[in-house]
C-alpha cells in the first residue's frame, strides 16, 4: 500500500521489495515469536504434563493423575514455604510500595540534588539478589553484623537475630528484598507524579488545598495506573523469589525460611522428584495467573473503552 | 569470489584431515563429567588427567562448577536423554543403581575380573558400584564421616583429657569447655551438616546393626524404638553446646573456629583436614582427630564414577582404560593425598599419608572385619534423592525448634517410608 501511495518509478526487483516492506515487521518478530511459543508456552504445556506423571530421575511419560500435587501438599517442606510465600509476599509488596511512594513524594519536592538521591535510591534495583542477599546475611548475622556492632557501643542487651531465628528468618527476606525494591517503586511514581497535569494542582492550590491534602486526593489517586503496574511486577518478584533466599538465609533455620520456587528446585534437581517439582511449578504459574489474568482484563477492557 | 572458494576449500580440507584423524587413529577416548572443580580436588583431576594421557588417551574435560553436584544432575540428565552420555560421570551411592535400573550404565565385569577388584574393594562399596552382580561404576576414595576435629589447648584448658569415646562423656567434656568460657562445638546449621552430627550419634548410640536396619532398611519399629529417641534426645543435648550464631555457617568456617581456639570441637568429614593442612597445621599435633563415640563404628562417604554407555570402539576402549586406572594403585595414592580422604582399595603405599588418613585405614580395616562400616546419609550413600531428603528434613526440623522427641521419631519414620514410595 505505502509504496502505491509513493509511487516511485518501477525498477527491477520491485516486486520483492514491496513484499519486504509489507512484511518486514512480520518476518524480523517472527524468530523470536517461534522461540517464545516454543521455549516459553511449549514448555509450560510440557511441565504442566509432567506434573500428572510419575517421573522421578528422568522424564516418564506415563499419567498418573494427581498422585505428584497429593505429594507436594501432603510435604511439611511445602506448606512451609507456601506459607512463607505468603507472608514474604504480601508484606513485601506493601512495604514497598508504600516506602517507594512515601520517598517519590519527598523526591517531588523540588530538592537540591534530587537526581544524585534518585540515583542512590534506585540503585539496588541494579544489583542481583545474589549481592544483596549476602550483603544482608552479614549484616543480619548476630556474630558479625548490626548486634555485634551495637553491642560492642555499649548496648550490651541489644539482640537482632532474626536470621537465626525459626519464627522471624522470613522477615528478613522482607527486609532485604523491600531495600532492593522500594527505589525501583519510587523511580515509577516519581515518574507518574512528574506527569500529573500542574494545572490541576494550582487550581487546588489557589483553593486552599494543604499540600498533605493535594497529594492524598489528587496527585496519587490519579496516577492509580502506576501503583497497578508496580504491583505486578513486586507480585512475579516475590513469587520466583528463589536466588534471594538461597543467598540470604540459605533456606534456614531448617527449611523455615523456603519459599516454593526454592521448593521446586529442591525436588526437581536434588531428589530426583521431577513430578513433585513440576506440581510445584504448576502451582506457582496458577497463583501468578489468577492475579494477572484479572489485571490484563482489567487493561484491556480500559483500552477498548 | 576467487579468495573466497580457495578459503572454502581449505576448510573442507582441514575440516575432512580432522575427521580422518579421529576415525583412523582409534585413541581411547573418554569424556569425564565431574564437579571437582576446586583448590585440591581440581589438582586431583588433573593428576587423573595426565595419568590417562601418559597411558595414550584422549581425555575430554567437562567440569560443571556448582551446587555440590546439582548443576552436573541437570547436565547429565540432559545429555542421557540426547542419547549422548558422556563415558564417566562423577555420581554417588545409590544414584549409581538409579541410572543403572534406567539402563544407562556400562558394563565393566570384563575390568573387573582382570584387576582383580573383587578382592580388592571392601564389600559395603562394591554393594555401590555394583549392580545386578555387574561393576557399573568405579570407586575414587573414602572419606570418614563420623570424625570429632579438636583443638588440644582448648581441650586441655577446660581439663579435658583427649576427645572422649561414649557420647555421655562428650557432653561432660563439653560441659567443662563451656566453663571456660569457649564454645564447646563448632557446628554449621545447614541441613548436611546437622544431618552429618546426627548420624554419627545414631552410629554411637545403636550401634552398627541398629544403624542399617533404621536408616537402611527403614524398619517403622527401630526408626520409632527408644534407641532412636535416645539418639534425638542426645542430638538435642549437642543443640546445647552449639554458639548461637550457628544457623547457616559453612563447615569450613566452623573448622576455622576449632582452629582459632574460639571452640573446642567440631563434627565433620576428613575434608576438614584440608582446611586445617592450608593453615599448615599438623594432625595429632596441632589439632586432634578422633572418631566420634562409637563401637569400632565408621561411617563411610565415598566418590565414584559411574560409566555411562557410549558408542564407538576409542570410547569404550577409553572408558575401560579410565576405570582401569581410577583403581591403580598409583592413582589411587596421588589422588587420595590431595582430596584429604583414603583409597578405596587395599594394598597401597601407607608411607605418604598423614597421621589422621594412616588412623583411618586402620579404622577401616577393623570395622570391615566387624560388620561395623556403614554408609552415610547425610552424604548420599546409604539413601538419596528422596529419602535422603526426607532424613535431612526432619533432622533439621528437629534441630532448629523445639519438636517433642516422640514426634520427632514418628515423623521421621512417616517422612522416610513414604519418600520410598
Amino acid at each position: 500500500m505505502t509504496t502505491v501511495a509513493r509511487g516511485g518509478a518501477p525498477a527491477a526487483g520491485s516486486e520483492w521489495r514491496l513484499f519486504l516492506q509489507e512484511r518486514i515487521s512480520a518476518l524480523v518478530v517472527a524468530p523470536s515469536f517461534a522461540l517464545i511459543l516454543l521455549f516459553v508456552y511449549g514448555f509450560i504445556l510440557w511441565t504442566i504434563y509432567m506434573s500428572f506423571t510419575g517421573s522421578t530421575l528422568l522424564p516418564s511419560y506415563e499419567l498418573v493423575g494427581i498422585e505428584p500435587y497429593k505429594a507436594m501438599v501432603g510435604s511439611s517442606r511445602f506448606s512451609v514455604a507456601f506459607t512463607n510465600l505468603m507472608v514474604f509476599g504480601a508484606l513485601f509488596i506493601l512495604i514497598a510500595m508504600a516506602l517507594g511512594s512515601a520517598l517519590a513524594v519527598l523526591l517531588d519536592q523540588r530538592i537540591r540534588i534530587e537526581g544524585a538521591l534518585r540515583t542512590i535510591y534506585l540503585y539496588p534495583m541494579a544489583i542481583s539478589f545474589i549481592v544483596t542477599g549476602v550483603a544482608w546475611k552479614w549484616i543480619l548475622n548476630p556474630g558479625i553484623g548490626i548486634q555485634k556492632f551495637m553491642q560492642d557501643l555499649g548496648f550490651a542487651g541489644f539482640e537482632f537475630d532474626w536470621i537465626v531465628d525459626r519464627d522471624m528468618a522470613v522477615y528478613t527476606l522482607v527486609i532485604a528484598a523491600v531495600w532492593q525494591a522500594s527505589g525501583f517503586v519510587m523511580a515509577m511514581v516519581l515518574a507518574a507524579l512528574r506527569g500529573v497535569d500542574q494545572e490541576i494542582v494550582k487550581a487546588a492550590q489557589l483553593d486552599g488545598a494543604s499540600l498533605p491534602r493535594i497529594y492524598a486526593s489528587i496527585m496519587l489517586p490519579s496516577i492509580r495506573p502506576v501503583f497497578v503496574s508496580a504491583f505486578v511486577i513486586l507480585m512475579h518478584l516475590a513469587v520466583k523469589s528463589f536466588d534471594l533466599v538461597v543467598a540470604l538465609t540459605g533456606g534456614g533455620p531448617g527449611f523455615q525460611s523456603t519459599l516454593p520456587a526454592n521448593f521446586m528446585y529442591e525436588m526437581t534437581f536434588r531428589r530426583n522428584q521431577i513430578a513433585v517439582g513440576s506440581a510445584s511449578a504448576v502451582f506457582m504459574l496458577a497463583i501468578v495467573l489468577a492475579i494477572i489474568v484479572p489485571y490484563l482484563y482489567s487493561e484491556l477492557r480500559q483500552q477498548k473503552r | 569470489m576467487q579468495s573466497v572458494r580457495k578459503s572454502v576449500l581449505s576448510l573442507v580440507v582441514l575440516a575432512g584431515s580432522l575427521a580422518g584423524g579421529q576415525s583412523f587413529a582409534q585413541q581411547p577416548t573418554v569424556e569425564v563429567l565431574h564437579y571437582w572443580t576446586s583448590g585440591g580436588e581440581s589438582k586431583a583431576v588433573a593428576e587423573l588427567k595426565a595419568e590417562f594421557e601418559a597411558a595414550g588417551g584422549k581425555w575430554i574435560d567437562s567440569p560443571v562448577a556448582g551446587g555440590g553436584g546439582d548443576a552436573q544432575a541437570t547436565v547429565l540428565r540432559s545429555r542421557v536423554l540426547a542419547g549422548d552420555p558422556p563415558a564417566a560421570v562423577q555420581i554417588k551411592g545409590p544414584n549409581i543403581s538409579d541410572w543403572a535400573k534406567e539402563g544407562a550404565l556400562a558394563d565393566l565385569s570384563s575390568v573387573g575380573a582382570a584387576e582383580g577388584w573383587d578382592k580388592l574393594l571392601p564389600p559395603l562399596l562394591q554393594g555401590i558400584v555394583k549392580f545386578d552382580g555387574k561393576y557399573v561404576a568405579v570407586p575414587v576414595n573414602i572419606h570418614r564421616v563420623d570424625w570429632v576435629w579438636a583443638n588440644p589447648e582448648v581441650l586441655k584448658a577446660a581439663g579435658v583429657d583427649g576427645v572422649p569415646t561414649t557420647w555421655e562423656g562428650m557432653f561432660e567434656a563439653a560441659e567443662k569447655i563451656k566453663a571456660t568460657g569457649k564454645i564447646p562445638f563448632a557446628h554449621g546449621g545447614q541441613p548436611w551438616q546437622d544431618a552429618t552430627v546426627f548420624e554419627a550419634i545414631v552410629l554411637g548410640v545403636g550401634g552398627a546393626e541398629f544403624y542399617n536396619k533404621a536408616l537402611g532398611e527403614l524398619d517403622e519399629k527401630a526408626l520409632t524404638s527408644d534407641t532412636m529417641k535416645k539418639a534425638f534426645a542426645y542430638f538435642r543435648k549437642f543443640r546445647s553446646y552449639v554458639d548461637p550464631a550457628f544457623p547457616g555457617r559453612d563447615w569450613n568456617l566452623a573448622t576455622a573456629m576449632v582452629m582459632n581456639g574460639q571452640a573446642g570441637m567440631q563434627i565433620m568429614g576428613d575434608w576438614a583436614k584440608g582446611e586445617f593442612a592450608a593453615a599448615g597445621k599438623v594432625g595429632d599435633k596441632d589439632y586432634i582427630c578422633a572418631p566420634t563415640p562409637s563401637k569400632t563404628g565408621y561411617i563411610l562417604n565415598s566418590d565414584s564414577f559411574a560409566m555411562f554407555k557410549v558408542k564407538g570402539p576409542d570410547q569404550v576402549a577409553g572408558q575401560a582404560l579410565l576405570a582401569k586406572l581410577i583403581l591403580g594403585e598409583k592413582f589411587q595414592e596421588t589422588f587420595n593425598l590431595y582430596k584429604g580422604s583414603i583409597p578405596a582399595r587395599i594394598g597401597v603405599k601407607r608411607d605418604k599419608f598423614d597421621f589422621c588418613a594412616l588412623k583411618s585405614m586402620d579404622d577401616l580395616k577393623t570395622a570391615s572385619a566387624a560388620g561395623t562400616l556403614v554408609g552415610s546419609v547425610a552424604h548420599e550413600i546409604l539413601q538419596a534423592g528422596a529419602v535422603r531428603g526426607a532424613f535431612l528434613d526432619v533432622v533439621t526440623e528437629f534441630f532448629n525448634s523445639d519438636m517433642p522427641v516422640d514426634e520427632a521419631v514418628e515423623t521421621l519414620a512417616e517422612e522416610m517410608i513414604a519418600a520410598k514410595g
